[in-house]
């Protein structure tokens, strides 16, 4: 491999990494509080794009006040389903499983409804000019929003972690995650706080919906299975609950997947699995993730 | 066994084998496969709800050991011809593209495969617990359908198998529906049934009891994933082809919707979850395709079934978590009571009021 071509997937690599991370964020910070997979994750990512590009093609707004669109609606998507699935399963203390059964639904409902509403043809997302431009960086071509990207990736990772780290209601947002019967004694309003956390993910979402939109412009109803579940597991490997677990963990399983294809190229058609074997190792040896904490269960 | 309830039994199996020979005879071959589908899936839902009703296990990779055991029964009982034709890309590879041998080899061989599969997932996974043991299983799950995808001299890679001799009938299927019915029936009335409940229970406290968590979660997920591979046989040569999309995770989500409605822990409750969701399924096929209502046309809206699914599980997790059946089953003292006021006399000294 020249070294062009390393550094073109180089590029890849990290624009799929930080794209990773930032809809891992999403999944950790709500199984943070609610020790809950949310498998509808990846359809809000798919609803975000849709959103977004129904409101260019349709209401002809400027992409960019569309993708703003796309993201209050994201936001409002993902609080009202926590509001119909998952609220009632909690204040009835229902066991975890039902809840994540209750998940699983949601992301079943999402996806057919999608199919039933849009239809399973797919659609071809627009590419705002300013993006599609390429550049030359030395002898490497990359599309302009191979790098931009990233870099609204760090800057909404900045105002994510002044948010949990800096803000009351993020200060309210890790108290939850550590001891919920406490944190309500503490004068926490608890369905509030859920319902922030879950707005702050589902906007994060749908900014992942988008931007995997731009660089995979065919979306479908179901084109957000894949990436809902490979970022999961990003979220898991760096350990979930943790923000800059869910960082790391997608920077190395977006590396890994361009990398791993890149020098194994007769292995491409096993780059969907690649995100479970490495879930599947780093389980066996570390089973709360990279930077998970070590979960005690006491008797 | 009480001698009534031997007779209770007895009758019992009658009514089914007479309406088995009865529906072999007289119904016509769409009835027959819905018969036979809704067997192969109470095969399905039992081995699952050994693993996540009783054991809780929560495994969601179900669909990954049917392909297994669907595909290695259905390499041993193609016909060589048959090999020959579908593995035009490359060939199949030795041992395969020279057997033909019966369906009975072809089950027993599914039943070994999903077994030696179930061992060497559930060995490192069962360590897990809850939320992330289920994310492991569908993960290996989805491996186990990429690798299906891409092992072309094996699998014949995205085209399937297609060609595989319908040996399924209603024999079959409703006999190893019987047999799981049984082993499970049999091993939750026995200490490991009592083990695999208590570690359903309280997992702590079980162990504290003596109980090695471990071997008897490797165990119950072993014998619930076999259940399964064999159904998947089943289904493969009911269906005569079989390719790796058909084992998504939407396969999954079918059998969790059986045993969730049923009820989790509960024998009866999967089998008439399964019922209902096979029959619900065929019989709401026309909402995916167009109506014809007199002059106008309805288009049809696939996908709107499994919005209704979808919704289904919901509703059913929301409002009655445990399901029809809770974990409760049918049994032969309520039978017998049943009986006993049927016929106006008050129960033997043996039948609980």
């Amino acid at each position: 491999m020249s070294l062009t071509h390393f550094f073109q997937h180089l590029a890849n690599g990290v624009y799929l990494g930080s794209l990773y991370a930032l809809i891992a964020i999403g999944y950790t910070m709500v199984y943070g509080i609610l020790r809950l997979i949310n498998f509808a994750h990846g359809e809000l990512l798919i609803v975000g794009a849709f959103i977004a590009y129904y409101g260019i093609l349709i209401f002809h707004l400027p992409w960019w006040f569309s993708f703003i669109i796309a993201i209050a609606l994201g936001a409002l998507v993902g609080v009202s389903l926590e509001r119909v699935a998952y609220r009632p399963l909690r204040e009835r203390e229902a066991p975890r499983i039902s809840l994540l059964v209750s998940a699983i639904g949601a992301s079943f409902f999402l996806q057919n409804l999608g199919l039933v509403i849009i239809g399973g043809r797919h659609k071809s997302f627009y590419r705002p000019p300013f993006f599609a431009q390429t550049v030359q960086l030395g002898d490497v071509t990359v599309m302009n929003f191979l790098f931009v990207l990233p870099l609204i990736t760090i800057i909404i990772l900045g105002i994510v972690f002044f948010l949990v780290y800096r803000s009351k209601t993020g200060m309210a947002m890790r108290a939850l995650a550590k001891d919920y019967p406490t944190a309500r004694l503490m004068g926490i309003n608890i369905n509030r706080i859920i319902a922030y956390t879950f707005a702050l993910g589902s906007a994060l979402a749908a900014i992942g919906g988008i931007m995997y939109a731009l660089r995979y412009p065919a979306i479908h109803p179901l084109a957000g299975v894949l990436p809902g579940l490979k970022c999961f597991i990003a979220a898991v490997v760096g350990g979930i609950g943790n923000v800059p677990g869910a960082v790391l963990g997608g920077f190395i399983l977006g590396m890994l997947e361009i990398m791993g294809i890149a020098f194994f190229p007769h292995l491409a058609g096993y780059r969907d699995a690649i995100a479970f074997i490495v879930l599947i190792i780093i389980l066996s040896f570390k089973p709360t993730g990279l930077l998970g904490e070590q979960v005690v269960e006491k008797v | 066994m009480t001698k009534q309830r031997k007779i209770i039994f007895l009758i019992g199996a009658l009514i089914v084998s007479g309406f088995l020979i009865y529906a072999n005879f007289f119904f016509d071959a769409y009835v027959l496969r819905i018969l036979n589908l809704i067997a192969i899936y109470m095969s399905a839902a039992l081995g699952l709800s050994l693993i996540n009703g009783f054991t809780g296990q929560f495994s969601l990779g179900i669909a990954g050991f049917m392909a297994v055991g669907g595909y290695a029964a259905s390499l041993l009982t193609l016909p060589i011809a048959v090999k020959e034709s579908i593995f035009f890309i490359r060939p199949l590879i030795w041992p395969f593209n020279s057997l033909e041998l019966p369906f009975i080899v072809g089950i027993l061989f599914a039943a070994l495969m999903t077994a030696i599969f179930s061992f060497l997932i559930g060995f490192p996974v069962l360590r897990l617990r809850g939320d992330y043991l289920a994310i492991a299983t569908l993960g290996f799950s989805e491996v186990i359908r990429v690798v299906s995808t891409n092992t072309i001299t094996i699998t014949n890679g995205a085209l399937g198998l297609k060609g595989i001799p319908a040996f399924t009938n209603v024999w079959w299927s409703f006999g190893f529906a019987g047999f799981s019915l049984f082993v499970i029936w049999r091993l939750i009335n026995s200490s490991y049934g009592r083990a695999f409940k208590a570690i359903r229970d309280n997992e702590v406290a079980a162990e504290a009891m003596g109980i090695a968590l471990f071997k008897h979660k490797l165990l119950a997920f072993v014998i619930g994933s076999t259940l399964a591979g064999i159904a998947g046989a089943l289904l493969a040569h009911l269906l005569t082809a079989i390719d790796p999309a058909m084992f998504r995770f939407f396969l999954t989500f079918n059998v969790l919707l059986m045993i969730v409605l049923g009820g989790m822990g509960s024998i009866t409750g999967a089998v008439i979850g399964a019922a209902i969701v096979t029959f619900l399924f065929e019989f709401l096929r026309y909402l995916d395709s167009p109506m014809e209502l007199g002059f106008i046309t309805i288009p049809g809206a696939p996908g709107l079934r499994m919005v209704i699914f979808s919704t289904l599980l919901i509703v059913m997790i929301l409002f009655r978590r445990q399901g029809l059946m809770g974990d409760k089953e049918l049994s032969f003292a309520w039978i017998e009571g049943k009986l006993s006021r049927f016929f106006g006399r008050r129960g033997d000294e043996n039948v609980n009021p």
